[in-house]
């Protein structure tokens, strides 16, 4: 056999520069003389736009260029010569400058010989020290100090003020110069002063940017498609081709003809039109150029640029094999790190699997149970890399020539790893490896205790699964992206998963439950997923915190906070700090501050001293538990959670009442004018700002009435006292009082002339008429209240609607700015160039996913050294 | 008008002696063009007597670090 060819090279540099009229025709393999396509037969037409020898698109035909099949090459330039030169719109403005900068009579620059010199030395200098861009910051400096001079330093020639009229004519003294006279004067600008205007003379001329050919894309660059009723439907580029090449036969036609300057003229502009839509269809003076269904045609800038450009949809994004995108649901009932994948979906991703002697006899019966059956498999792959579809007609000669060293692409299975994604991804965790595991039904089931890192919610929300193809991938995604790996944020060195919702407010119940039968707690410890029930007391009834500390390792010792000790400031004193000894939860109440994410160290110090697969364990255990406590006990949130008895409801009046009272005195005194003014500010702010703090202090003392009522066992009340949904200003704004609408940060002051209702009188500032609520939202609003509300509602839904995607393109901008920032060796933080920009990473080079909430523990670290 | 040099909120700006200097671009193998830059114009450092190149070290307080230290070379 004879050895492969093969040439290495390496790339040492690349240059950027434009095609000269001469290259372009040289290089191009047609001249376009016809704006016809396709003659009668339906087959190019030589010298049109889909001539053959610019490559082909039909499946049949040759290249007679390269003699080459559809897709066998990449197809051949044309070109069409232009009847007069044309401005290329993308280098408008480049163009700009240097006639700015160089005589209107000889071309010089403006600038003495010797001053030239040293500029050039200057501008070397710079890039040699500090790099291109700021060789590019510099020549821009240059050409502004340029421009000013009045006379040529070279001929002494009056220079004329050259103005753009955008985008592509050239005014000197408010009057035209044409392309042609902006050739001439490029032409004549010599090589050795070019790189004053920053252009190395051997990449670009300048007047080469002045078009006199125009180069005409392959065909296969705009492929035509075939529409089944047999028409043909040409690409956006062919259409404008099109276009060009006709305007440009009549303007020759027309000059050949000796027609007037005006139609000429017209002409000329026409082309000019057609030509700079054909580089851009976005330009803003221009109205861009439509099909036939006033759709803008889409021409090369459009096809590069933006979201849906080459660049960001195609090469930065790219559609991929093996992924499935549904809708998701909670299962706790699952592991954190599992995902629950729906049997249809299993049937259609695969994993590949070598054939080897061991696993024949297995392969062979997926293969056997086909596509239909589950767990079966879809394609047999060959060694020499042919892929077979099982099917029942090809099923019998696969398992025929079955044998080690083949493929089979057998259905995802239990235990399979996968990667699972919601966007939008915004840090790591919003992408994390877990375990397959086949459900039935169309959703994909995650574990509550994940929704965290995902941001995800169960209203309708759609997650992606993708699953890696070779050993490679797998390994990386299990051992650096599986849920365990990412517990600890980087962001704040503490848990990002933890109980959430239910699973809350039942552990909160339990820790409080003083007992339960035996059985009823071993019934719930099994239903968590416990099966070893020894260290449960061997009692008639046991408490709560006995059945909690069933899940906790034996040797665990652990105090800290719940939100009832940290109000209070108390520690070991407060019955709700929570004290655990050897793994027995002694005292405390289990609520967000211990169990939540992000808060507390009950989970970062399980992390710390047992590891990461344990703690998911443990976690998914006591949410379970909590779970299941609550299905025991019962709980349900109703309107009667927001009665309020008589005594409170006269409290919460009379707190009302005295703010209405505060309020009317407030505006007598200021009517009066005894209101004293506040520091900087002026009376009728001193009057608002004081009348809203009375309002939002009687709003906050509504609330703590309504909190100090009755004994507090109401699940809305537990809810909000554990922490595990709303707060008890919520409550109280069902019960009591909605309390004042604020529009940025003021009372309503917005509608009619100075009132914000018809219905209230002129400079009415009561607390009413100012969108103060009154009513609870369970009494209900009165109409006038009604409108306040819808009126912050719309408010705040607008000011999210508006932020999202603001902040969105906020977050993209920070991140490709800082994407290739790196901490290195010493510690410090580097660009990619190596120019330092932290000394020590975040000041302090604490690595925070190794902290505890972005501190170092120096106490326990010493503990450990010992 | 106070000095604003001696304001509270003002980190301490002090240049950078050369045998410090070939220590610390030493340490960190730099070109002293790879650090962050300060304008040689600013108001911060215009008590020190600074020219193109000099190497300014910043002591900040720092909530996490206590001190925190900052070199520039000035441009």
């Amino acid at each position: 056999m004879e050895e492969p060819q093969v040439a290495s090279k390496k790339v040492k540099a690349i240059t950027f520069g434009i095609f000269s009229p001469k290259l372009v025709k040289k290089m191009a393999a047609v001249k376009v003389i016809t704006p016809e396509l396709y003659d009668r037969e339906g087959y190019p037409v030589d010298g049109g736009l889909m001539d053959t020898r610019m490559g082909v698109i039909d499946p049949g035909l040759r290249c007679k260029t390269s003699g080459a099949k559809l897709k066998e090459d990449l197809g051949h330039f044309g070109y069409i010569e232009l009847a007069r030169p044309v401005m290329h719109v993308k280098f408008a403005s480049v163009l700009l400058n240097i006639l700015r900068a160089s005589c209107r009579e000889c071309s010089q620059p403006l600038m003495t010989k010797q001053k030239q010199t040293v500029a050039l030395k200057r501008l070397e200098q710079v890039e040699a020290e500090s790099g291109v861009t700021n060789k590019h910051v510099a020549v821009k400096e240059l050409l502004a100090s340029m421009k000013v001079t009045g006379k040529c330093p070279h001929c002494n020639a009056k220079q004329g003020k050259i103005t753009i009229e955008k985008p592509t004519t050239y005014l000197e003294d408010e009057k035209r110069i044409s392309p042609i006279e902006v050739r001439t004067r490029l032409e004549k600008i010599p090589d050795a002063a070019l790189p004053l205007f920053g252009l190395n003379p051997h990449v670009m001329r300048p007047e080469w940017t002045v078009l006199t050919i125009l180069a005409i894309p392959p065909v296969t660059m705009r492929p035509s498609i075939t529409l089944e009723t047999g028409e043909r439907s040409e690409d956006d580029l062919t259409h404008k081709l099109g276009d060009i090449v006709r305007i440009n036969q009549r303007l020759f036609e027309n000059i050949n003809a000796g027609a007037p300057e005006i139609i000429i003229e017209d002409l000329w502009d026409l082309l000019q039109y057609h030509i700079t839509t054909f580089f851009d269809n976005n330009i803003a003076q221009l109205p861009p150029a439509r099909h036939r269904s006033s759709q803008p045609l889409k021409t090369l800038c459009e096809r590069i640029k933006s979201k849906e450009g080459r660049i960001r949809h195609n090469l930065a994004g790219k559609r991929v094999n093996f992924s499935a995108r549904t809708v998701i649901s909670p299962d706790p009932m699952i592991s954190v790190n599992e995902v629950g994948v729906p049997k249809i979906i299993a049937k259609k991703l695969t994993v590949p699997e070598r054939v080897t002697e061991w696993n024949f006899e297995r392969l062979k019966q997926f293969v056997e149970r086909g596509p239909n059956a589950y767990p079966g498999a879809n394609y047999v792959i060959r060694p020499d890399g042919r892929r077979k579809k099982i099917t029942d007609e090809t099923k019998e000669a696969l398992l025929e020539e079955l044998q080690p060293g083949f493929l089979v692409e057998r259905h995802l299975m239990d235990g399979d790893i996968a990667l699972f994604n919601r966007q939008p991804s915004l840090h790591r965790m919003s992408m994390m490896c877990h375990k397959v595991r086949i459900l039935p039904y169309r959703t994909f089931r995650l574990n509550p205790v994940v929704c965290h890192p995902y941001n995800a919610d169960f209203d309708g929300d759609e997650m992606n699964l993708h699953i890696p193809q070779t050993e490679e991938a797998r390994a990386e995604a299990k051992f650096l992206m599986m849920v365990q790996t990412q517990l600890i944020s980087p962001r704040y060195g503490l848990s990002v998963i933890g109980c959430i919702q239910d699973a809350i407010s039942g552990n909160y119940l339990l820790s409080q439950e003083e007992a339960i039968p035996r059985h009823v707690a071993i019934r719930m410890l099994a239903q968590a997923g416990v099966m070893e029930f020894k260290t449960l007391p061997n009692k008639n009834t046991v408490s709560g915190r006995e059945i909690f500390s069933v899940l906790l390792p034996s040797d665990f010792n652990f105090s800290g906070h719940s939100r009832r000790s940290k109000k209070s400031g108390k520690e070991e004193k407060d019955p709700s700090y929570v004290i655990i000894k050897k793994g027995k939860l002694q005292q405390g109440i289990l609520d967000r501050a211990n169990l939540g994410e992000g808060s507390g160290l009950l989970l970062r110090n399980l992390h710390k001293q047992y590891g990461p697969d344990q703690t998911i364990d443990i976690l998914e255990k006591i949410f379970r538990l909590g779970v299941h406590y609550l299905l025991y006990r019962g709980f349900t949130a109703g309107i009667a959670d927001t009665d309020l008895d008589k005594d409170t409801w006269a409290q919460v009046n009379a707190e009302l009442n005295k703010a209405d009272e505060d309020v009317r005195i407030l505006i007598n005194d200021y009517a009066a004018g005894n209101l004293e003014a506040l520091p900087g500010r002026t009376v009728e702010e001193t009057l608002e700002i004081r009348i809203l703090e009375n309002l939002n202090n009687a709003r906050n003392k509504a609330g703590s009435v309504v909190q100090q009522q009755g004994t507090g066992t109401s699940h809305t009340r537990i809810m909000a006292d554990s922490g595990a949904r709303g707060n008890i200003i919520n409550l109280a704004q069902m019960s009591a009082v909605v309390g004042q609408q604020a529009m940025r940060g003021k009372r309503i002051d917005k509608g009619y002339y100075q009132r914000t209702l018809s219905c209230f009188r002129k400079g009415d500032l009561l607390p009413e008429s100012r969108g103060f609520i009154r009513s609870g939202f369970r009494k209900g609003l009165n109409p006038k209240e009604f409108f306040f509300q819808a009126m912050t509602g719309r408010d705040s839904l607008m000011d999210t609607a508006l932020r999202t995607p603001k902040s969105g393109y906020l977050y993209r901008r920070l991140a490709n700015a800082m994407q290739d920032l790196k901490v290195e060796y010493d510690g410090s933080v580097r660009d990619s160039a190596g120019r330092i920009v932290q000394f020590a990473y975040g000041e302090d080079g604490i690595d925070v996913s190794k902290s505890e909430s972005g501190t170092l523990n120096v106490k326990r670290a010493l503990e450990v050294e010992q | 008008m106070g000095d604003a040099i001696k304001h509270g909120l003002l980190p301490k700006h002090s240049k950078v002696s050369q045998k410090e200097r070939d220590a610390l671009l030493e340490q960190f193998q730099v070109r002293p063009q790879d650090l962050p830059k300060i304008l040689k114009t600013d108001a911060a450092i215009a008590h020190l007597d600074c020219a193109e190149g000099d190497i300014i070290k910043i002591v900040r307080e720092s909530k996490t670090a206590g001190e925190s230290v900052f070199y520039r070379t000035v441009i």
